[in-house]
């Protein structure tokens, strides 16, 4: 079920529990779009070892409302930052397990550089603004995750 | 009334995903915190731990940001997705 989704012509945000497809999504992004030559995309998914543990699962909890005024607004800097085609965000809520897909950006522009630039721009960010929290469940128990210290002086270097 | 809500680890902490309080006297983030130990004294060393986040009405504050009746007011540590 799909949580949340606003949709215009050229972006779209969905925070959902269920999983996205890879090649509908850049589908999307490329539908009728015959002015941008670039195309790029991100996926983020669970992996088995984190910090030393065995990693069997996430769940992800979000402050529904300001997640999305968040990502929106990620999206409409990043917007201002480079000249951008189309722009797609999925993030993913609840139970996901080993190498479920977490996350998606997808980026179009005229050229690669700008589509390159806010990817990374808009994944960089949402990792530290954005109300999403991750519980990791491993074999050797259930933790919820500190934030990195890394993940916020990567979000700094666009400063 | 101000709603108070409590997102993930400190939700579980507190064992209390929101609640809400009488506004009066409560004009910023920072009295509503010191209301909310002064109403549970067990809650006090989670809710003064530094690294606590703070938003009103969606939108991310510090501290002295004022709120007012009707608000939202919303704690959580440190975010963590992607």
């Amino acid at each position: 079920m799909t949580t949340s989704i606003k949709t215009n012509d050229s972006q779209r945000v969905s925070i959902q529990k269920h999983d996205f497809n890879l090649g509908d999504e850049v589908a999307l992004l490329e539908a009728d779009n015959h002015e941008d030559g670039a195309v790029v995309t991100f996926s983020g998914r669970v992996r088995n070892k984190n910090l030393g543990l065995n990693v069997k699962g996430l769940y992800l909890e979000h402050y529904p409302g300001m997640t999305e005024k968040l990502l929106e607004k990620i999206v409409d800097d990043a917007k201002n930052r480079w000249q951008l085609g189309r722009i797609t965000v999925i993030h993913r809520i609840g139970q996901l397990y080993l190498g479920e897909q977490i996350v998606f950006v997808g980026v179009t522009s005229k050229h690669r550089q700008d589509a390159f630039a806010a990817a990374e721009f808009i994944m960089d960010f949402l990792k530290v603004k954005a109300p999403f929290w991750k519980k990791e469940l491993t074999e050797e128990g259930e933790n919820w995750l500190d934030a990195k210290a890394v993940d916020e002086n990567k979000a700094q270097q666009w400063n | 009334m101000i709603k108070v809500i409590f997102f993930a680890a400190l939700r579980e902490q507190l064992n209390c995903s929101e609640l809400e309080l009488n506004s009066e006297n409560l004009s910023s983030v920072a009295k509503v915190k010191q209301a909310l130990i002064e109403a549970n004294p067990q809650w006090q060393p989670i809710l003064k731990n530094v690294s606590l986040l703070s938003a009103v009405n969606h939108d991310m504050v510090g501290g002295e940001s004022p709120v007012k009746s009707g608000d939202e007011v919303a704690f959580f540590p440190p975010v963590t997705g992607g």
